[in-house]
């Protein structure tokens, strides 16, 4: 359609009166996002210091990683899947920037690219193991996560990667952690304020934009959803099912390796202890983005209001000084709740 | 056998939030009589089947089951109470995984003050004794999976009796079922008749009321718009009634084709079966038709590239087709409504631009990203030529009835020009008034493509197409002009006397 008969058409068709939404309506389509703004509002009161810049960005920062993560996870969900690896393809990623830079004495290009390199092979191969080998999304990413976690402690006999610790061999790691690369980690942008916005914080807002605008805007993004909702109906329409599904695989890889990129900045080493929660800190914030807007299905908008949220949350918390060993348990009724909201409230049929 | 009503309704009313489905239904049901429910989707018929099921509660009303008021809040109460239903969906009433004689007496094995452990023998026994009532000559060891659909619906409808019931609700069961596979039904139905159950029988299918009706009963927009009791019964009456408007079959003005577009030849479509070759033209409506398990899905989704032939040639515009998937297809050009909407159609999660748009979101897109004016509009021009019953382009599908979102399935593949647009039992639960509209709008549209049906109702065939193909054993065994058709040739045919393989061209 060229855009002269385009433009005769209405931009908007006025909504008829029946589309008027009913207070159920209303409670279902905002209902979280006015809890979420609630929230913020009890705890500036209830709290000194909640509202300032600073706490504000010190919530991002502590839901950037997770974030990430769960917006890669929300582009397996669209398509029906599931992604159990992502924790581990996290840690895995850290753990190789943390060998090429300190054990291959790389630099931070190198180290990056390597790490994207992980995620993409390691998310090929889950969409390989899942459409063509026709093992269950939960089973095979079950497996693929049980194999990172063993494999990433390989190389390095099961110890930590930080420059001066001794490798298998008996000589010692002379490689440093780039600066640039901690960059990432550490620098922070001036936005109004000076040194106010960590470079994490920016690398979740161009994801959460990006796949929001690929899911939400694009052909692909839409066949995505088409393929989740009713997959031979997306094949008799000619849609490549499988690729798209990989693809879903890949994407989260990527995201969750550029997860570990963040976190092997912030932290300076290749720890093995860490990054442990993050699965399911990011699985949270994709199932609660359901409840966001009533969309009842994976969306990153709602993703990213759902780590926010979880986010708020423990830095209130935190804040009222309710000890940490409660946090879990705060994350699992947020999300209970939420997939409550969205399953009986919205009564859809969960997949 | 006896004249009063077994089973009264009066008054129902039901509404789902603002929308009225049900607006004061009153309704007989006699022991030993079939009483057929006619109505259009979206008149009221599944919501007055899930009121009387227990999956529903009504406004308002009331039911009396003999003398006693019947207002039941499960569907296991209903049953309790005597009111059975077989759905439409076959396999809602039958548990795949288990084997006949289980899912015979399954309701039994749920049943209160059973043991912890059953006895396989004496299931088999119970089994064996309701099979034997109701007169079913199927295998109690067979896996329900192995099952033909028309014997999965008698299983379906066995299980049902074991519970004695008064009063038994078919849902349209013969919706899946070749003409053969419906006898058998119909026989059984009989039985039931004879037990003096009293039946209440939704169908759209004129040859099955004709065949059961000992009443019929059409509802239209909420509300009884005709009850006939004389015999003998007033058909077209009660057509009409349920329409509210006088359609009638037209006879088609059979269209002889202009240029040939698409040839198939010596195509083998399974194992062991004839070639089969045919030849479509531009501008005429073929329909094939023929039983349930004939290879009519087979062949359409060879034609639109799901399957490869075994051996043959097939040539769309004097070029060699030969896809190796839909996509391929659809870029020569070659379009497929599949069989069952809700499984090869429909997106449930999208509205209706997303849903007509899918296939051509490429050309629906700019630079990648979704056009989504232009899906809009072109989803506006379709609502208003197929006359899709909905507020805006934007509705959920789900919110549309069972004629609408396959109108939406059909104009999915009316928004592109195709070459070959193949309809594989496009008026599977839509109702006629769903029905005069599609056909007249494939006709209407049928210009410069070829279009190819597959139905296997004759009165379908005979409503729509310029010609007619038959097909039997995965091959074509006739073809017949729809001005001067030869119905005893035909019948024949459909019902496998074997003829030497003809086909046209």
């Amino acid at each position: 359609m060229d855009s002269r008969t385009a433009e005769k058409t209405p931009v908007e068709t006025p909504q008829p009166p029946a589309a008027r939404l009913s207070a159920r309506e209303l409670a279902i389509r905002y209902g979280f996002l006015a809890l979420l703004v609630g929230l913020i509002v009890f705890f500036s009161l209830a709290t000194r210091g909640f509202t300032s810049p600073q706490a504000a960005v010190f919530i991002l920062q502590s839901v950037s990683i997770t974030g990430i993560l769960a917006l890669g996870v929300t582009a397996t969900l669209v398509v029906g899947g599931f992604d159990l690896s992502i924790g581990s393809i996290a840690t895995s990623s850290m753990m190789a920037a943390a060998y090429v830079m300190v054990v291959l004495e790389q630099n931070a290009l190198v180290a990056v690219i390597a790490c994207l390199a992980i995620g993409a092979l390691v998310g090929l191969i889950n969409g390989l193991i899942i459409c063509y080998m026709r093992v269950p999304d939960l089973l095979a990413t079950l497996g693929m996560m049980f194999l990172l976690i063993g494999l990433q402690r390989i190389p390095t006999e099961g110890r930590s990667i930080a420059t001066g610790m001794t490798l298998p061999d008996g000589s010692t790691a002379e490689g440093t952690f780039s600066p640039a690369f901690l960059a990432l980690g550490r620098h922070r942008f001036d936005l109004f304020i000076d040194n106010l916005v960590p470079a994490s914080v920016v690398v979740l807002i161009v994801l959460a934009i990006v796949i929001w605008f690929f899911l939400e805007y694009t052909r692909f993004g839409r066949m995505m959803y088409a393929v989740g909702s009713n997959e031979r109906a997306a094949e008799f329409a000619g849609a490549p099912v499988k690729a798209y599904r990989i693809w879903a695989y890949v994407i989260s890889g990527v995201f969750a390796s550029i997860g570990g990129i963040l976190l092997a900045a912030r932290l300076g080493r290749g720890d093995i202890a860490s990054g442990n929660n993050l699965l399911l800190d990011a699985v949270a914030a994709a199932l609660i983005g359901f409840a966001v807007l009533g969309a009842a299905k994976p969306n990153a908008f709602g993703t990213a209001i759902g780590a926010l949220f979880v986010g708020v949350l423990l830095q209130g918390l935190t804040m009222m000084n309710v000890p940490y060993y409660t946090q879990d348990f705060v994350k699992g009724a947020v999300l209970v709740i939420a997939l409550i909201f969205t399953f009986a409230l919205l009564g859809r049929k969960a997949r | 056998m006896g004249e009063d009503a077994i089973f009264r309704i009066a008054g129902l009313t039901k509404a789902f939030g603002p929308n009225a489905v049900l607006r004061g239904v009153g309704l007989d049901l006699h022991a030993g009589e079939v009483t057929v429910l006619m109505g259009a989707n979206g008149a009221g018929k599944s919501t007055l089947v899930k009121i009387m099921s227990g999956v529903h509660r009504a406004d308002r009303g009331v039911m009396m089951m003999g003398d006693k008021p019947f207002s039941p809040i499960s569907p296991a109460e209903a049953m309790r109470a005597g009111v059975v239903t077989v759905h439409q969906n076959i396999n809602d009433g039958v548990v795949g995984a288990l084997d006949v004689a289980t899912n015979l007496v399954l309701d039994r094995l749920n049943g209160a003050g059973r043991g912890l452990f059953f006895n396989p023998r004496r299931i088999r026994r119970e089994a064996r004794d309701v099979a034997d009532r109701m007169g079913l000559g199927i295998d109690l060891a067979a896996e329900v999976t192995d099952l033909s659909l028309a014997d999965r619906q008698m299983v379906a409808i066995a299980r049902a009796m074991a519970h004695e019931p008064q009063v038994m609700i078919l849902d349209e069961p013969t919706s899946s079922l070749s003409s053969n596979e419906a006898e058998r039904l119909f026989a059984l139905i009989d039985r039931l008749r004879a037990r003096g159950v009293a039946i209440l029988y939704i169908s759209h299918r004129m040859s099955d009321i004709r065949r059961l009706a000992d009443r019929i009963v059409s509802l239209r927009d909420g509300a009884i718009a005709g009850r006939f009791e004389d015999k003998p019964l007033d058909y077209e009456g009660a057509v009409n009634a349920m329409l509210g408007q006088n359609l009638g079959l037209h006879g088609i003005d059979a269209r002889d084709a202009a240029e040939p577009v698409f040839s198939a030849s010596r195509l083998t479509i399974a194992p062991g079966a004839k070639p089969l070759s045919m030849a479509l033209g531009a501008g005429e409506v073929v329909a094939i038709t023929g039983l349930v398990g004939v290879g009519k899905t087979r062949l359409a989704e060879i034609l639109f590239g799901i399957h490869r032939p075994f051996s043959g040639t097939m040539r769309l515009d004097g070029r060699p087709h030969a896809p190796r998937n839909a996509a391929d297809a659809i870029r020569n050009g070659v379009f497929l409504v599949a069989k069952d909407r809700a499984s090869t159609g429909i997106v449930p999660d999208f509205n209706i631009y997303e849903n007509m748009s899918l296939p051509f979101l490429p050309r629906f897109s700019r630079l990648s990203v979704a056009r989504r004016r232009a899906e809009r509009q072109t989803a506006r021009t379709q609502i208003a030529d197929l006359k899709i019953v909905c507020r805006t382009e934007r509705d959920d599908l789900a919110t549309l009835s069972g004629g609408n979102q396959q109108k939406v399935t059909v104009a999915r593949w009316l928004t592109q020009p195709s070459r070959l647009l193949i309809l594989d039992e496009p008026f599977q639960g839509v109702d006629i008034a769903a029905r005069h509209d599609i056909a007249a709008k494939l006709r209407e549209s049928a210009g410069r493509r070829a279009t190819l049906l597959f139905l296997t109702e004759l009165d379908e065939a005979l409503e729509t197409a310029d010609r007619i193909l038959v097909m039997s054993e995965n091959t074509i065994v006739g073809e017949h002009r729809n001005a001067d058709v030869d119905m005893d040739k035909l019948l024949a045919e459909v019902a496998g006397k074997q003829h030497e393989t003809a086909g046209s061209v």
